[in-house]
């Protein structure tokens, strides 16, 4: 077996559980996640609840579920934003070069100075800790490392003879933008989609985690283990689910896209 | 008999751990001390791979999997690592093809000379500068001295390749391998090389084992010859007896491949311009810098030219002659400066309402045929996409008229579906020539549209090109550094040299009776062929380069 092939498992194998788990908890689970029941606080995991239940008694499976789906979808419309966003700016910013190229590229420039996380947290403050604040600042902290990588390709694309082949055809710019240039750097676009996919998963537990991110008491895997610290001594089941989530779904996607990477570049094919 | 230099001995060499996939085949030869032979064969005829053989450099995935290769009598592939080592650089040196790359780019030019010297020779640091200045001085590098501490980029392609072979001479090696030493270059410059590396090999009664596509250029310069194709020798021998004698079918083939003087097309002289330049200036800006001023460079100086309906007007010059500047510029993809461009008589402008329609009546035939298509679409899309601005034609009849242009460049249905990686060289620029006359153009501009081929494709390329010329119509404007290709195909021809036309005429009065020096040179570098009962002839106009032409030269 390759190794893509091999990852393609590896790592598709936990990332399907996630997904099946986050799409199942937005219909059904089983315990209300938010229902607090303080009779049942901080029961070990048993057969009633699988997984015990928190200091309010509310069930960890049920919340890990739902946590599931709120981090999969802010992460899903995050990358979906810097991709749109990227792709944009990246391919006039590159096909336009001279001043269009400068104005862009300057900004980008001061955006990547700043770490990602730190970016994200100065912009929260401005767009406030909400679902939609937070796809905002996230996608506005993970757009410049793809402009970056868009306007990188359609630099070397637009130098291609197939491009000027185009310009010969009578082709105006946008068309050949659009049907000559996009589809020629999905490539590299597709695999940095993937592995930022992982990154914002990790940077939003991680907001979570500091209480910047979608307020309690909606569950969050970050925000669940931000309040499993003071119990962690008697119940240490409360730490290591929402631990486990996040590592083992970070190491699902990531396998899977080091996977796709493979594909797409022929010269790691080997390895 | 005395022993031969190298004997290669029924080598076959195949992909490592695939022993039936076999790369090259029961090749045998040998050369002699001081003899110069040629290997002549297309791509992937693994001409290559038995040169790199002979120094055991062959790439890690193919082995020799049979035979033997013999250096002075010892066996190569028995030798250790360092007994290898120890012959390569001192008694067996090489020329690579591509003096861009093989060069190291962060070394200065006697650093990297001094490596084979401080390994092969003992000498002290004074000794080895004397004599890679000397070396220099022999490769004709002026002002060695500034040499020595120049950086690769800083020098020209013939340059650096006089480098090159400054440094695999450097040891007096008793084998030189040159592989395709001048496919990169011009046909002039290329010309200079070979015969100071030609001169040089004689001097130091060093044996020349040359690898090249280029059969007039080994028949030219060497002793013997050694026909390869798809791993296999077809046939060697002295180089006068394969030309005028070739036994096999695949030197025939070749021979015949060889560019001939097409027949002479009667062009009215009163016919209307279809595209005509007056006073075509190109300039390139680049910007000031800090310290720098802006300058402005130009690349065509008032440029006049007139192509008739179906006439193929060539153009020719060397690199940085502005050929292809000019050619780009009357194709719109290179904005002029100066000048106009008029087409059936009236101008056009990028921009102005005869423009969109004279863009769909010139069209443009690309040099590579790997990167002038999209690699994400199939052939069906990439023709069909020439037809986007045709209004009348609906649907069925572009997928009707796509199929028919595609049949006449001799590409049936199966290759609809097909994406281009799919497809060879040949058929790529079958695809693109098809593209370019599927709308019917007035005018085709064709730049260095064969140079990347393989001869004998070439010539089947070629003849289509014309064929399709005959057919429909169209006047072309065929942009070539190689002046037999123009031989066989133009009906004019118009020489341009650092952008300036400095000749310009019929056909057969360029080549019979050039005018102007550098004509003459460009002219030297190409052979005049007739054909004999059983093979060619060659023979060489102007060989005796003349103090003028060395001069028209600088």
């Amino acid at each position: 077996m390759k190794r893509h092939q091999r990852n393609y498992i590896l790592g598709g194998a936990p990332l399907a559980c996630f997904l099946g788990a986050a799409l199942i908890g937005r219909f059904w689970t089983p315990f209300n996640p938010m229902r607090i029941d303080l009779r049942s606080k901080l029961q070990p995991p048993g057969a009633a609840h699988w997984l015990g239940t928190d200091e309010f008694g509310r069930d960890l499976l049920s919340r890990l579920m739902a946590a599931a789906g709120t981090s999969v979808s802010i992460s899903l419309t995050t990358v979906f934003f810097a991709l749109l966003a990227g792709l944009t700016l990246g391919v006039i910013a590159g096909y336009a070069r001279g001043w269009t190229d400068r104005v862009v590229m300057s900004l980008n420039d001061a955006l990547l100075a700043f770490p990602s996380m730190l970016l994200a947290l100065a912009l929260l403050s401005i767009t406030g800790a909400n679902m939609y604040g937070i796809i905002l600042a996230l996608g506005m902290a993970y757009t410049p490392s793809m402009v970056r990588v868009v306007r990188g390709s359609v630099l070397s694309l637009r130098e291609r003879e197939f491009i000027d082949a185009s310009r010969i055809m009578g082709n105006s710019a946008a068309y050949t933008m659009l049907r000559h240039i996009l589809p020629n750097c999905l490539g590299p676009v597709i695999v940095l989609a993937t592995s930022m996919f992982g990154s914002v998963l990790l940077t939003e537990s991680a907001l979570s985690f500091l209480g910047l991110g979608v307020p309690p008491p909606a569950p969050t895997w970050g925000n669940m283990l931000a309040s499993a610290r003071p119990h962690i001594a008697e119940a240490m089941w409360l730490g290591i689910f929402p631990g486990l989530c996040i590592s083992l779904s970070l190491l699902g996607i990531n396998l899977f896209g080091d996977a796709i990477r493979d594909r797409f570049d022929p010269r790691m094919r080997g390895l | 008999m005395n022993q031969p230099l190298v004997e290669v001995d029924r080598l076959s060499l195949s992909v490592r751990g695939l022993s039936d996939h076999q790369i090259v085949r029961d090749v045998s030869f040998r050369v002699d001390a001081g003899e110069i032979v040629g290997i002549v064969g297309e791509s992937g005829s693994g001409k290559t791979m038995v040169a790199r053989s002979l120094m055991n450099l062959q790439p890690p995935a193919i082995s020799i999997s049979g035979g033997d290769v013999r250096f002075e009598g010892r066996s190569v592939p028995a030798m250790t690592g360092k007994q290898v080592r120890a012959l390569r650089g001192a008694r067996l040196g090489m020329v690579f093809q591509e003096p861009m790359t093989s060069l190291n780019p962060s070394m200065t030019i006697g650093r990297q000379l001094e490596e084979p010297l401080k390994l092969h020779a003992r000498l002290d640091a004074p000794r080895r500068r004397e004599r890679i200045l000397d070396i220099l001085r022999r490769v004709d590098i002026r002002d060695p001295e500034a040499a020595f501490r120049a950086f690769p980029h800083q020098f020209s392609g013939g340059m650096r390749q006089r480098i090159m072979l400054a440094s695999a001479m450097l040891l007096k090696p008793s084998l030189l391998i040159a592989d395709e030493p001048t496919t990169a270059l011009d046909a002039l410059v290329q010309r200079e090389v070979l015969e100071l590396m030609l001169e040089m090999v004689r001097d130091e009664k060093t044996a020349l084992l040359m690898i090249s596509h280029d059969l007039p250029m080994v028949a030219r310069y060497c002793d013997r010859i050694i026909v390869m194709r798809q791993g296999e020798v077809v046939e060697q021998g002295p180089v006068a007896e394969i030309i005028s004698r070739p036994r096999h079918d695949y030197t025939r083939e070749l021979l015949q491949s060889m560019p001939m003087r097409g027949p002479l097309r009667i062009i009215d002289q009163a016919a209307s311009a279809v595209v005509e330049v007056k006073g075509l200036e190109v300039e390139y800006r680049t910007k000031a810098g800090l310290l720098a001023p802006k300058t402005i460079k130009k690349a065509l100086h008032g440029i006049d030219l007139c192509i008739r309906s179906g006439e193929i007007v060539a153009l020719v010059g060397a690199s940085g002659s502005g050929k292809t500047t000019l050619g780009r510029c009357i194709a719109g993809l290179v904005p002029a400066s100066s000048g106009g461009i008029f087409f059936a008589g009236k101008v056009v402008k990028p921009g102005s309402p005869a423009w969109h329609h004279y863009r769909l009546n010139c069209q443009m035939i690309f040099q590579d045929p790997f990167g002038s298509l999209d690699p994400r679409m199939k052939i069906r899309e990439i023709v069909v996409e020439a037809l986007r601005h045709d209004r009348q034609a609906g649907r069925v009849e572009k997928a009707e008229r796509v199929r028919a242009v595609l049949e006449e460049v001799g590409l049936d249905g199966r290759y609809l579906d097909r994406y281009p990686h799919e497809l060879s060289g040949g058929q790529r620029q079958r695809v693109a020539i098809a593209r370019a006359v599927v709308g019917r153009p007035q005018f085709v501009i064709a730049d260095e549209a064969v140079s990347a081929l393989d001869v004998t494709v070439r010539t089947k390329v070629l003849q289509l090109l014309a064929d399709l010329q005959r057919r429909h119509g169209f006047s072309c404007l065929f942009i070539s550094h190689d002046l037999s290709v123009v031989e066989q195909l133009a009906d004019r021809v118009v020489v341009m040299r650092d952008g300036v036309i400095v000749e310009e005429g019929k056909r057969d009065a360029i080549f019979v009776a050039p005018q102007h020096e550098y004509t003459r040179a460009l002219l030297s570098a190409i052979p005049t062929l007739t054909r004999t009962d059983t093979g060619v002839s060659l023979s060489w106009r102007f060989a005796q380069a003349d103090g003028a032409l060395a001069e028209a030269l600088q």
